[in-house]
């Protein structure tokens, strides 16, 4: 079945003419139609699109000058921007939003010859980590139904393991790729900061933001990132610098190269199955001719604190246009612009109230100084904990979750111990640096849990090809997603 | 009872004349329909970020420079909260505590004395939308529109230290920086296009005391006579207030130019908080010394040196310098004529006299002026070659304005050249004395008033075309013989 293949796998019967492209698309939501229903991964599906882009792709292919991802069915998380198509963030206040624009990575999908599948659900504008924060519908995980698939970029993340989509875009700004990736047993990656265009993405915090693949393996997660990185003109923190070839890289090995594996991150909060399963990918990586190193990142204590609050910060800022002038659906009849303000922004689900409030606060002239100011220090001072580390080691592993996929429901009305579900992967949003979530193992009740490889700025070349070689050598214990995945009825 | 001391201190914004936003590449063209120069960055639209117009940078520097300010290695672009139907994102990008251009000083002629105002700083930001309320005003309008083809327009704006003293100054301290932002293309200043605006900050106290009072400030100041009215009237109602021992309350004021007075808006006591922060898009902006440098050398002559050298070189009045440099255009023009005529004072005198006041009656500035400098300079040469008389010269000059053909054809065509030579003007005096046997037998009487009557006859008999000295002078040398 043609919807559970990967990139690489179908670009060679596309390429070969063994399978149509429209064929392709057509298994994708066949599949889509089979288990949709239960697991609610999209907010719009986009199925008549699909078919007329996937004709486009055949008429590519037959040509024989096919672009690399030509014909691949994909799915956008839904704060990503497409002209012409709704763009949500999963939120009321945007139901009818349309953008007038492409952002720079759906531009480059399209001109990689992509198939939009549709746009994925998430936790609205992204706050969240379970997409149980949707306004419109949750998200469940493929490998078991009463379990959150993990967010923000659950609804991608669902999409790719259940065979609803090949690969898909998220965002990440505190782990919104890795984790919901971990949840879900497939691939996440996030790249250095600058390296793929944040134009069109719809902000949450703007200095922690990513663009990045889900894949369901490593060598499409560097497909994807070949097709969207680069430097963009539109976005001012882009960075020019000259690409490798991720694809060819990873068949380079890793005799000598040194993982660092931090203290810190291997600490009480952490599942003693997820913690096994480090130690495993440890001994997997040195079988493989590297060092492991212990490391320290003294700072990581203070991430989430730091983390959250200027992610608050900025969020509060970004979220300020929403209201109800020309952004943001008016609700009701408002007397004046302040009750219109008021009653648009009222729309709002609770967890971006609570970021708003808490951002609003801090940023006031009398705790600037206190929580924001400070709170950059400590950005600060990990960055350089990062920096020390890798003038040891090349890569730094430690697990993606502390736990693997909670139940639905469970954290909701607890959001510290949600936003705990961040502590690994928030360092690597807060340094700036690419971090790549990889399968490694599953619980003894079946759920998968996932490994994190941090890289150093723009080297995320290393860093995808530890997780293949990784994922090459423990390809026999790897298990599919989609099989799990019971069929509606 | 306790002699006053005023303080005013004012805030400038100034649109920079780049040819593109600040932050997006809309043009930045005035009285467009609305809404027609818009992008998804200047509409705030989620997802598009802000690129930084070099132009804008430079021409901020541009400002500091002519303001004698520090130009700031490094600043920062700061997001400034505050929601307003026509600020789109809900916070304008601005920069707070690290501004472009800081510690600049504008030196001021008031009076005889030299005064210096400080400038504490000059910073880069973008304009906002404009809200055109429909129906009478803001308060009776039923609903606004939104027009955004000025939002993301490139500004700077401006922050005298509290140095002015009086309403006057302020009016000339306007002045002065109108001159400096002209002459350096950094800003067109047009206040009724809303390019340059100005609210004013004004507090009393006594003379003799080091503590400021408490500070009132001035919006809807749409021209510098507003302003120079507004803080008098301002001033005044201050000095009357803490006269009678009664508290001046820290607000914000607007002022009604019809009824010429202030009237309270709203309260400052609690001061607004825009919840600054850091744009998290825009990294610092980094000035090296090479660039700072390079617009320095590029800078225009500044209108004091100017006027020096047009005192130094064309030998003109202090007077004159002064009205002449106080447009670049002006300045140009002057001097583009001096190119053709080399007499500075007579090109000055028709400059300043016929030409500006032909400019004003017809609503227009120099650089819009219908007859060019060199056609001026080719009437003055008329005058110096003594083909026109001075006065002929004034009708020619409003023959050129209203049809834009040359001193020469004019003259030509209306058959104005001023008879000189002998021949022709012995014919016509002949027939003068032929024709006023008094007034010639008084002359040779001693009375030497009657030439004048004389002269006036053989104008007349020219219809005006006699050039009136050589007259004079054959007259006299016929009777006297």
């Amino acid at each position: 079945m043609f919807s559970s293949m990967t990139i690489s796998q179908l670009r060679t019967l596309l390429r070969a003419r063994e399978v149509s492209a429209e064929e392709v698309v057509i298994s994708v939501f066949d599949q889509i139609d089979k288990v949709e229903g239960d697991i609610e991964a999209y907010v719009t599906l986009c199925r008549s699109e699909a078919l007329v882009q996937a004709k486009r792709a055949d008429a590519l292919l037959k040509e024989g000058n096919a672009p690399d991802l030509c014909g691949i069915p994909i799915a956008i998380k839904d704060n990503i921007s497409t002209a012409g198509l709704k763009t949500t963030c999963a939120s009321r206040i945007l139901d009818d939003y349309v953008p007038p624009f492409d952002a720079t990575v759906v531009t480059k999908l399209k001109e990689a010859g992509v198939v939009i599948v549709g746009k994925t659900n998430l936790d609205e504008f992204a706050l969240g980590s379970s997409t149980e924060n949707s306004q419109f519908h949750v998200t469940r995980n493929p490998w078991d139904r009463s379990r959150v698939p993990g967010g923000s970029s659950g609804g991608s993340a669902a999409a790719v393991a259940a065979g609803e989509a090949i690969a898909a875009l998220g965002s990440d700004t505190g782990g919104s790729i890795r984790q919901p990736a971990a949840f879900c047993g497939i691939v996440g990656l996030k790249p250095t900061y600058g390296l793929v265009s944040r134009y069109g993405l719809i902000p949450a915090a703007p200095s922690l933001d990513h663009v990045g693949p889900l894949t369901r393996d490593v060598r499409d997660a560097a497909l994807v990132l070949q097709a969207i990185a680069g430097w963009d003109g539109k976005d001012p923190t882009s960075v020019q610098k000259e690409l490798p070839n991720y694809e060819a890289v990873l068949s380079e090995d890793i005799t000598g190269l040194v993982v660092g594996l931090p203290k810190e991150l291997l600490d009480n909060e952490l599942d003693p199955e997820a913690k096994e399963a480090i130690f495993g990918v440890a001994n997997v990586l040195e079988s493989l001719g590297a060092r492991v190193e212990a490391i320290s990142l003294p700072h990581a204590e203070y991430a989430m604190a730091s983390f959250y609050l200027i992610a608050s910060a900025e969020i509060s800022s970004s979220l300020a246009c929403f209201d109800g002038v020309r952004l943001g659906k008016r609700y009701g009849e408002a007397k004046d612009t302040t009750s219109m303000f008021m009653k648009t922004r009222g729309q709002l689900g609770i967890e971006a109230k609570r970021r708003i409030l808490v951002g609003t606060a801090i940023l006031q002239e009398d705790n600037y100084t206190t929580y924001f100011v400070k709170a950059q220090k400590v950005r600060t001072k990990i960055r350089e904990d990062f920096q020390q580390a890798f003038g040891r080691c090349d890569v730094i592993l430690s697990p993606t979750t502390p736990t693997p996929a909670f139940t639905l429901g469970h954290k909701l009305d607890r959001p510290v111990i949600m936003y705990k579900s961040d502590v690994y992967t928030s360092l690597a949003n807060l340094a700036g640096i690419p971090a790549l979530s990889v399968p490694c193992g599953y619980t003894e009740g079946g759920l998968p849990l996932g490994m994190q490889i941090m890289g150093k700025p723009f080297d995320e070349a290393t860093v995808l090809k530890v997780g293949h070689l990784y994922e090459q050598q423990t390809a026999s214990e790897r298990r599919l997603p989609q099989k799990e995945v019971k069929a509606n009825g | 009872m306790a002699d006053w001391e005023v303080i005013i201190g004012l805030e400038i914004h100034a649109e920079l004349l780049t040819e593109s936003k600040v932050f997006c590449g809309c043009n930045t063209e005035f009285g467009g329909e609305p809404n027609s120069q818009v992008c998804p960055v200047c509409m705030g639209l989620p997802g598009a970020l802000p690129v930084l117009n070099r132009q804008a940078v430079e021409l901020a520097i541009k400002a500091g420079l002519a303001l004698n300010c520090t130009i700031n290695g490094t600043s920062q672009f700061d997001r400034k909260h505050y929601f307003y139907p026509d600020l789109p994102k809900a916070y304008q990008i601005s920069q707070n505590d690290r501004p472009l251009c800081s510690h600049g000083m504008v030196e001021l002629s008031v009076g005889d004395r030299k005064r210096q105002i400080g400038i504490q700083r000059v910073h880069l930001e973008e304009e906002a939308g404009k809200s055109v309320h429909v129906g009478d005003s803001i308060i009776s309008s039923e609903y606004s529109l939104l027009d955004y083809n000025r939002s993301g327009i490139a500004l700077v704006e401006i922050v005298t230290e509290p140095d002015i003293r009086s309403a006057e100054e302020a009016r000339l301290f306007l002045e002065k920086l109108k001159t400096l932002l002209e002459y350096t293309e950094v800003s067109d200043c047009k206040m009724e296009e809303g390019s340059l605006r100005c609210d004013a900050n004004i507090s009393l106290r006594p003379k003799g005391s080091s503590a400021y009072g408490v500070k009132t400030e001035i919006k809807n100041l749409n021209s510098f006579r507003a302003v120079q009215r507004a803080l008098e009237f301002e001033a005044d109602r201050q000095r009357r207030l803490l006269q009678a021992k009664e508290v001046v309350l820290p607000e914000t004021r607007h002022w009604d130019e019809a009824k010429g007075m202030t009237f309270s808006m709203r309260s400052k006591a609690k001061a607004a908080d825009y919840r600054y922060m850091p744009d998290p898009n825009l990294y610092p902006l980094q000035v090296d010394e090479a660039w700072i440098e390079s617009i320095r050398q590029n800078l225009p002559e500044l209108p004091d040196a100017k006027r020096d050298r047009f005192i130094n070189d064309y030998d003109l009045p202090p007077y004159d310098a002064d009205v002449l440099t106080t447009s670049r255009h002006l300045a140009d023009y002057f001097e583009a004529c001096v190119q053709e005529v080399d007499e500075p004072k007579l090109v000055s005198n028709w400059v300043m006299g016929e030409v500006l006041r032909w400019l004003k009656a017809h609503e227009l500035e120099i650089e819009s002026s219908p007859v060019a400098p060199k056609e001026l300079g080719g009437l003055l040469k008329l005058i110096q070659e003594d083909v026109v008389s001075t006065i002929v010269a004034k009708d020619v000059l409003s023959e050129m304005f209203a049809t834009g053909k040359s001193a020469v054809e004019i003259v030509d065509e209306k058959g104005w050249r001023q008879i000189s030579d002998a021949d022709s003007l012995e014919a016509i005096i002949d027939g003068v004395i032929a024709e006023n046997p008094g007034p010639v037998a008084d002359f040779q009487k001693g009375k030497t008033k009657a030439i004048g009557f004389l002269v006036g006859q053989v104008m007349k008999a020219s219809k005006g075309q006699a050039n009136p000295q050589k007259a004079n002078e054959m007259l006299r040398q016929k009777l006297q013989k």
